[in-house]
């Protein structure tokens, strides 16, 4: 076993990202055994995190953190106990073996490189997410394995369905990662901590704050929609979309119980309630059986396996959820269990299907004899998967019973639950691991032969493992599942597991009721499948078609909005904005109460007098200017007049920039009304008028608010008195205004500038559209208006 | 728009303006003035002339493209800031140089250049924009 190196395992997470960039290359050249060695990335990284077993079993946890963004207190910092461990030991152990199945699986496709790559983002992201210490990273790497699920999903982004299983995907966990976000964000404003290892050491702060029920909810809407608990559980069949390595490894074995994860992360600080014993237990039992009952109901081998795997997350929801040490060593195990036949399971159905050319259960059959060593590993995951000793799916049921039967409140209801569960697990895993070996062989599209090494090394790794770690019952319980167990509790805790029960217990009969039950159900399995068939058919309605009229219902609102908001017309949206700026400008001094005070009327000379006239005779002449352009040009006097009365006041500069904007203001408006053919005159009724008339009188009337409310605070001099002071000294500059937009705020006026350039192309493109439309419209017409308007256009 | 006096006369206030507006950009580090209203000075000579020559030849005259002309300024303008880059000083710090010319000394700065990238900014901008708006009329 390797040492504990904490220090090498912010470079043992990034590693999947290089091997990410390089994988593409590695491709190209040594096309698909290009695997070997890019399976050698996760196996080192398995190595890496195998290092700290023993330390983890002895009790010992690790942190190790470098700065990210240090003004938000964002760290890379990681954080190694029991929890994180398995998990971690899991997905590189898993990944290894994927990648090399992926080699094999997608050999000779075109976009081999890219699929290998999008996998290695992907496993970067989901050990980023079970080791991540900051709440903050921890999001990130959550919402990166959504991302990266997404992009996998739709890899074969040709066909309609990938793209809308990978887009459903993304929507459900995404959202659900936003719910996550702000939960996180309530955890760090609550216990004052960003880091999860300080937060869990925070005792009962989060059980005793008010803002407890927010939390759990948003940190459930996290873990519900990652986990694909009932009512969320559609977008995981769907997700079958995706080649079976993705199956295999992100919607079995590790993404999905990315929620599990962190429920049972932070069970110590968030579970134990009331409310969360109520509503975990409630909705894992219903996606238990609501996930077994639909994977019944299939035909397709990946689909049969994807119910169950909802159904599997709903026991682990439901056992998380009791808060009981037996229920959540029994948790635990499962999950260990789980990812080892259930990855083990897709890999084999995902060979079924690339050997025989199908992977409908009822078209397959007598596969053994050309499929041996596939049928070993399926065989012994399915036993697994089934609960039959003597595997570690024996001893996860065994500790589950126990845990559930001796329940203080509710135990036999989630021993029913679980065990008709079970049963149904069991009916699967015959089906799936069974029933296309056995019986007699059938013709299939492909005539079937066993499969490259490629694609059986990992399903019998993967279920050979199962068998040996119930062998060595003990030390799995000592090195991994006790530790773990210790992260949920969040205190010390002992595991002991012995693969042959010592007595006769109610584990024991409730195991052997299970097997009856599941092989009489197995016997019906035909009958079944029509009889929920038929239920499902008289219902009709199922969330997966709810999210479609939800995504529709979205589409529909926004496209409303828009007609509304956005209809095209200028005049619209002009007012809009001064409306908007007008309340903005005067609804907060009204609400508050807090009008600046009438100034008081200032000695003016007479010439400024005059000035002040002109500029009122300027705003008149506007209001009753019986053309447009007369308007225009009457505008230009007024502000011609506030240009002078700046230059009299001492500001020469503004004044000098004020000229120059009245006259090319005067200038595009007119050019913009002979442009835009528009009439002449204001054809509008009278009440169109006072609307905008009020409008404008609102935002001319906040705007003298806020100059008031503004020259009346104290004057604070510090900014005015630096640059007096330093603007000879440091710039050579005696304009100080001149100064300040080219030296001291000089990137300010850069981004300015920037804004001048950009709107500048936009108005030449909204002209040019305009041109453009004339032409189109003209050369209908005759070709030579045509000619003639299109002229502009080439022009430049 | 295009009476003879117009006409006549429109050249020469254009090329009064421009060199107006260059000497209200030069001396704009110390009395009032700079690139934004050189700017808008210049872009008004240049929409004058599009009036009374026509928008052909004030886009003849002007060889480029307007819109070219502002991309460049703030090109200009981001490049004087990079300078103070290899005395591995902030982005945007100043730096002076104080040249001999012809027995007159001459402070040239990043400033200077900055808001000669400034000017050229509003110039090109704006000049577009009222050209092309004034386009339709020179047919």
């Amino acid at each position: 076993m390797t040492p504990a190196a904490p220090d090498m395992t912010i470079l043992a997470v990034l590693a999947p990202f290089a091997a990410a960039a390089i994988a593409p290359f590695a491709v190209r050249i040594l096309k698909h055994n290009a695997a070997w060695p890019l399976a050698l990335v996760p196996f080192l990284i398995f190595a890496h995190f195998a290092g700290f077993v023993s330390g983890v079993s002895q009790g010992q946890t690790f942190t190790v953190a470098r700065e990210w963004v240090p003004a938000y207190g964002v760290s890379l910092s990681f954080y190694i106990d029991g929890l994180s461990t398995l998990f971690a030991l899991l997905i590189s152990g898993i990944g290894t073996f994927i990648i090399l199945y992926a080699g094999g699986y997608l050999k000779g496709h075109p976009q081999q490189g890219r699929f290998l790559s999008f996998l290695f983002l992907f496993m970067g992201a989901m050990l980023g997410l079970v080791t991540a210490d900051n709440l903050i990273t921890l999001f990130i790497f959550w919402e990166l394995t959504s991302i990266t699920s997404f992009l996998l999903i739709g890899f074969d982004h040709l066909r309609a369905a990938s793209r809308r299983a990978a887009l459903q995907a993304l929507l459900v966990t995404g959202g659900g990662g936003l719910a996550l976000l702000a939960g996180f964000l309530l955890i760090i404003q609550i216990t004052g901590e960003i880091e999860m290892s300080k937060v869990l050491a925070s005792g009962d702060v989060l059980r005793g704050s008010a803002l407890y029920l927010p939390v759990f909810l948003l940190v459930l809407g996290g873990a519900f929609t990652k986990s694909a608990q009932f009512p969320f559980h559609f977008w995981l069949p769907n997700a079958m979309e995706a080649p079976t390595p993705v199956s295999a490894f992100l919607h079995s074995a590790t993404m999905v119980k990315a929620g599990v994860y962190l429920l049972m992360r932070v069970h110590p600080v968030l579970g134990g309630t009331d409310i969360w014993m109520t509503v975990l237990p409630l909705f894992g039992g219903v996606t238990l059986l609501v996930g077994t009952l639909l994977a019944v109901r299939q035909t397709d081998l990946k689909l049969m396996l994807a119910y169950t795997t909802v159904a599997s997350l709903g026991l682990l929801v439901m056992l998380t959820g009791t808060s009981n040490e037996k229920a959540l060593e029994g948790a635990v195990l499962y999950l260990f269990a789980h990812s080892l036949f259930k990855g083990a399971l897709f890999m084999v159905a995902g060979t079924i299907d690339h050997e025989a050319g199908t992977r409908d259960v009822t078209k397959l059959g007598g596969l053994r004899k050309a499929m041996p060593i596939t049928f070993a590993a399926a065989a012994l995951a399915g036993l697994s998967m089934a609960g039959l000793p003597p595997f570690i799916g024996f001893i996860a049921k065994e500790v589950l019973y126990y845990g559930t039967w001796g329940l203080p409140q509710g135990a036999m209801l989630l021993t029913v639950v679980a065990v008709i569960g079970n049963a149904l697990m069991l009916v699967i895993a015959a089906a799936v691991a069974i029933k296309p070996f056995f019986g007699p062989e059938v013709h299939t599209p492909k005539h079937a032969h066993e499969g490259p090494v490629l694609l059986w090394v990992g399903p019998v790794v993967l279920s050979l493992t199962g068998l040996a770690a119930a062998m060595m019952a003990h030390t799995t319980g000592e090195l991994f599942i006790g530790p773990m167990l210790s992260s949920l509790k969040g205190t010390p805790a002992i595991v002991e597991l012995h693969l042959i029960p010592g007595y006769i217990s109610a584990p024991l009969i409730l195991s052997i009721i299970t097997v009856a039950l599941g092989v009489v159900l197995f016997l019906q399995l035909d009958r079944l499948r029509g009889i929920i068939a038929s239920i499902l058919a008289a219902i009709g309605w199922g969330p997966d078609r709810g999210f479609d009229q939800v995504v529709a219902a979205i589409v529909w609102i926004s496209a409303v909005v828009t007609r509304l908001l956005q209809g095209g017309k200028m005049q619209t949206y002009m007012v809009l904005t001064f409306a908007v700026t007008g309340a903005a400008l005067l609804l907060p001094p009204y609400l508050m109460g807090s009008f600046p005070a009438v100034p008081a009327w200032p000695e003016f000379r007479f010439y400024e007098w005059a000035v002040i006239a002109i500029a009122v005779l300027g705003l008149g002449a506007v209001l009753v200017a019986k053309t447009r352009l007369t308007a225009i040009v009457s505008l230009g006097i007024q502000g011609f007049a506030v240009a002078t009365l700046f230059m009299l006041f001492g500001a020469p500069d503004l004044s000098f920039t004020q000229f120059m904007i009245e006259t090319l203001s005067v200038v595009v408006l007119a050019l913009v009304m002979t442009r835009l053919n528009l009439s002449p005159r204001d054809h509008r009724p009278f009440g169109a008028k006072l609307v905008t008339g009020i409008v404008a009188a609102s935002v001319g009337a906040g705007f003298a608010l806020v100059l008031m409310a503004v020259t009346q605070s104290p004057f604070d001099a510090r900014l005015s008195e630096f640059f007096t002071q330093y603007s000879r000294a440091i710039a050579h500059g005696r304009n100080i205004v001149n100064v300040i937009i080219v030296d001291f705020r000089g990137f300010d006026t850069l981004g300015e500038i920037a804004v001048v350039v950009l709107t500048g192309l936009a108005v030449l493109g909204l002209i040019r559209i305009q041109t453009k439309t004339h032409a189109g419209e003209a050369s209908a017409k005759t070709t030579k208006a045509a000619k003639s308007a299109r002229k502009p256009v080439e022009a430049r | 728009m295009r009476t003879v006096i117009f006409r006549t006369f429109a050249p020469f206030i254009t090329a009064l303006m421009v060199l107006f507006s260059i000497f209200v950009l030069l001396r704009g580090h110390n009395e009032p003035g700079g690139g934004f209203i050189g700017g808008l000075i210049a872009a008004s000579a240049l929409a004058i002339y599009g009036i009374s020559a026509g928008v052909g030849p004030a886009r003849r005259a002007l060889k480029a493209h307007p819109m070219s002309i502002a991309a460049f300024g703030l090109l200009l303008a981001a490049l004087s800031g990079l300078l103070s880059l290899f005395t591995r000083q902030a982005f945007m710090t100043s730096q002076w140089v104080t040249i001999d010319f012809l027995g007159v000394a001459v402070d040239l700065s990043t400033p200077m250049f900055f808001d000669i990238g400034v000017y050229l900014v509003v110039v090109g901008a704006i000049g577009s924009i009222a050209l092309a708006l004034e386009e339709r009329e020179s047919d």
